[in-house]
Order: C-alpha cells, then sequence, then structure tokens
C-alpha cells in the first residue's frame, strides 16, 4: 500500500457538485502511477508551471500516431510517472460498447498502464493515460490481438467521429456511424502514417444540431441536412399550441429568416427560405420532422486556436448524397489532401490553407465549380466572384 | 523509367541521415527532394509514401513528434517539448 500523499491544492478541485477527476484518480492511488500522479499534479499547481514534456520519438512500430510521449521533468521526485505516454485507441462508432468490449479494455490497460482512463477524450478516442515506454508494444499487441486499434494523432487523419445518428435519432438525414466506419477503413493509412502539412479531422453529424460540434471542431464537417420540405404533421401542431406552446413567440418569431407563419390553425413554412436551423423542429419534435429528400452538407475548414485564431467550417458541398461507398466524399477527400498536402505551410491547417490563398484558387485546386452556397453564413455573400455575373455587368454598363 | 525502390529508399536514408540534428523533414518534404532528384517522371508520390512505408515498417526510419510528425532516424535522443 502506497503511502498517501497531501494534496491540499487538489483537493480543493473536489469542492463543489462536480465529478471531480482529482476523486477519480485518488481511487487508484493505490497504484504507483496514480499515487506519483497526484504528486506531481501537486507540484505543478504549487509551482505554477507544468512538469510534463510531451512529442518525442515514442510510438508503436510502424504507426506514426496513437501514442502521445508525455515525460516528467521530475523523474527522481515521482519516478512511476518519469513516463507517462497516452494511448489514443479508435472508438467504435458512436461510442456504442457491449460491456465486455469495456471489461476488455480495463482488463488491458490495468495490466500494461496506469489504469487510469478518460471515456472519452476531446478527439473522440478511448484515452488510455499513463504507459511506460516499456509498455507500449506489449499494450498495442494486446488491443490488436482483441480487435482493437489506435487513432490518430500528429499530422495525420484523426480519428473520425460521429453523432449517434439513426441508431438513437429519429433527425438523422443519413447514417452516420456507417460514413464514420467507412472513412476509417478507407483512410487506413492517412490515419497511422502521417503525411500532412498538420492534422486533419472529420466528424459527421446526423443532422444541422450538430451534437458533435462538427462545425468547430473538424476539418471537414459533414452535417445532415434535406433538400425538399420540412414534414409538417398539422394536427400535432395544433396539440402542440393547445397545451400551452405558443407557436408564434416560440416558434415563428425565432426563426431566423421569418420564413414561418401561424394563424390559430396551421403552420405555414416558406421552405424556400429555411436556413436549417433545426429551431422549430427541436420545439414541436412531435409535430416537425426533415424533409425526405435527405443527405449532408460538406463543409471544411474549422479549428480551434493553436497556431492561429477559431476558424468555424464554411460550406464547401451544399447537399452531397451520402450512401455507401461515399465515393463522391472520398474523391473530394482526396483531391483536398493532394492540394494542401503540397502547397500547405508546416502546421496549417487546411481552413488557413484557404484563407491564404483564397477560396476560388482553393477550388480551382481541387476541381470544384464554385456555388452561390458557399457563404460563411446563411445570408452573406458567398467569397467568389462570378465570371458570368461580372461579364453581364460589364455588358450592361 | 521508374525508379527503383531500393535506390528510392537509400536515397530517402541518406536525405534524413544528412540532415539528422539540423533540419526536421515531414513526408512531404522528402517527398518533394525524391522528385526533384528523380524526376517526376521516374518518382511519383505514391513511389515515396511506398518507400517511406517499407523504411518505417523495417525500423530503418521512424515517425517522431516535435509540434507536427516527422520522419527520423530511430535512435534514442529527446525530443520532447515544453508544455503550455
Amino acid at each position: 500500500m502506497t503511502k498517501e500523499r497531501k494534496t491540499p491544492l487538489l483537493d480543493e478541485l473536489e469542492q463543489g457538485p462536480w465529478p471531480s477527476f482529482v476523486t477519480e484518480i485518488k481511487k487508484e492511488a493505490d497504484r504507483p502511477m496514480a499515487h506519483d500522479l497526484l504528486g506531481i499534479l501537486e507540484r505543478s499547481y504549487a509551482d505554477r508551471v507544468s512538469h510534463w514534456k510531451h512529442g518525442g520519438l515514442v510510438g508503436v512500430m510502424g504507426y506514426g500516431g496513437g501514442v502521445i510521449g508525455r515525460y516528467s521533468d521530475l523523474p527522481e521526485e515521482f519516478p512511476a510517472v518519469k513516463e507517462f505516454h497516452t494511448f489514443r485507441v479508435n472508438q467504435p462508432s458512436a461510442w456504442f460498447y457491449t460491456s465486455d468490449a469495456l471489461r476488455t479494455l480495463c482488463d488491458i490497460w490495468e495490466k500494461h498502464g496506469s489504469g487510469l482512463t478518460n471515456m472519452h477524450g476531446s478527439t473522440g478516442d478511448i484515452i488510455f493515460l499513463g504507459s511506460s515506454s516499456a509498455a507500449l508494444e506489449p499494450c498495442f499487441a494486446e488491443l490488436s490481438h482483441h480487435g482493437w486499434d489506435l487513432g490518430g494523432s500528429g499530422s495525420n487523419m484523426r480519428t473520425p467521429s460521429c453523432c449517434v445518428g439513426p441508431a438513437r435519432c429519429e433527425w438523422a438525414c443519413y447514417d452516420t456511424l456507417a460514413a464514420c466506419y467507412d472513412i476509417t477503413q478507407a483512410f487506413q493509412d492517412e490515419l497511422h502514417r502521417p503525411f500532412f502539412p498538420y492534422k486533419y479531422k472529420f466528424k459527421f453529424a446526423g443532422c444541422p444540431n450538430d451534437c458533435v460540434a462538427s462545425i468547430a471542431r473538424s476539418d471537414c464537417s459533414i452535417i445532415g441536412t434535406w433538400r425538399d420540405d420540412i414534414q409538417v404533421d398539422q394536427a400535432k401542431v395544433g396539440e402542440y399550441a393547445r397545451s400551452g406552446t405558443d407557436i408564434q413567440s416560440e416558434v415563428c418569431n425565432l426563426c431566423p429568416t421569418r420564413c414561418m407563419s401561424w394563424d390559430g390553425r396551421e403552420l405555414a413554412i416558406d421552405n424556400s427560405n429555411c436556413v436549417r436551423c433545426m429551431h422549430c423542429i427541436n420545439v414541436l419534435a412531435k409535430a416537425l420532422k426533415p424533409g425526405k429528400q435527405r443527405g449532408a452538407t460538406i463543409l471544411v475548414g474549422s479549428k480551434a486556436p493553436i497556431i492561429g485564431g477559431a476558424l468555424l467550417s464554411s460550406v464547401l458541398v451544399p447537399f452531397l448524397e451520402m450512401k455507401p461507398p461515399y465515393d463522391d466524399l472520398k474523391e473530394l477527400t482526396a483531391a483536398i489532401w493532394e492540394l494542401w498536402g503540397e502547397h500547405g505551410k508546416n502546421r496549417e491547417r487546411v481552413g488557413e490553407f484557404i484563407q491564404r490563398v483564397g477560396l476560388g484558387n482553393f477550388l480551382d485546386g481541387i476541381g470544384l465549380d464554385p456555388v452561390p452556397e458557399m457563404v460563411m453564413h446563411p445570408r452573406t455573400n458567398p467569397y467568389i466572384f462570378f465570371e458570368d455575373e461580372l461579364d453581364d455587368d460589364a455588358g450592361n454598363a | 523509367m521508374a525508379v527503383d525502390i531500393e535506390a528510392l529508399k537509400a536515397a530517402i536514408f541518406d536525405l534524413v541521415a544528412s540532415t539528422h540534428g539540423k533540419k526536421n523533414l515531414k513526408p512531404m518534404d522528402i517527398t518533394k527532394d525524391m522528385i526533384a532528384r528523380f524526376g517526376e517522371d521516374n518518382c511519383g508520390k505514391i513511389d515515396v509514401k511506398r518507400a517511406l512505408r517499407e523504411l518505417i515498417d523495417a525500423g530503418t526510419l521512424t515517425y517522431m513528434y516535435a509540434g507536427g510528425s516527422y520522419i527520423t532516424l530511430p535512435e534514442p535522443r529527446s525530443e520532447a517539448v515544453d508544455e503550455g
């Protein structure tokens, strides 16, 4: 049994009603790694500096991603965490597990690592926290033996992730789980062997509610949408009204394009002006549904602020039928990677690359024609000057 | 005529070895160098990708992370970077 550590600063993080990672680490504190982890964290709070370094020559044979090297700069003081590498394990689509699969993962990790996990990291992966360098290959071998693979890290395609999609959500406009799995399998080389200027992320959202926040977090956001009319059950709209929902103020007045009207009996929608915000469908969940012609909008370019500032994805393909084998998405992706891979600067995300070269040049490079839907936000001007219109204007002048 | 894969692997290894400790090379840096060296007609991205894969799988070269992913020699050396 390891001697209990005094951690007065970390103890502060256990105050309040919220779950605490400190509490969870303390549960494992009889294991040397967790014990020293508490010690080095307490020390970091006291010193007000991180005592971790990351990166280096850490990984499993053949892979350039999936393991993030992490070292302590206080190895003598906290020897159990002098190497504390992170594994990213490719999660199943939409995070569905059997209890047997979870037990297997935990057994492998207790055998080879600290036993501490993060289910799940912000990348979507299963995160195993705290492995020594010597344990990397044996742990990877055992994961592989049980059918698991590592996810992405470094300058490669990151582990694709998706919302729960049609597995539990009636608003899914395509099968997010199938698309996520297919893309993961199709681009195994790009997932494991870094070949890009920087990271490239896919996130699959089944509808514009975008529960995986793909528009803010992925270089390629695949967001479900429809191109016909919202399906309306007028009788159910009436039920909502009779049970207290103020259709006018709670639905029509909050429509961003004011494309809805309510006369007390019928909800009318000018679908040509609908921007698929999902507000009305969210409020009147039993009465309204996305249309029947369903697919996805492909957006590119979002990222968190690391090198440059944060970006949101913007529209590249307004509507794509998302049917297996997803050839259109794969061809588009290959064209983007070809251009960005060759001309992107070191650590330049694809959104930053588009800003640098201009959307018009980017579209030329990937062989895609500009369309008016290529806007930053609905109701804003397109990025592109359409030459035909310019010619017409010149002719009319 | 396409470049011989063994000659390509040798050229890649020489490039990585010659820049070791001086400059970190990304796979695309290596690709561009090899295409320039052997000529576009003889060497393409797919050839370099294949050669790199064989070198990595054999343990002759390895990946390294230092803010981004690079190709380097597999000898142990500390390239860890400060967090923050």
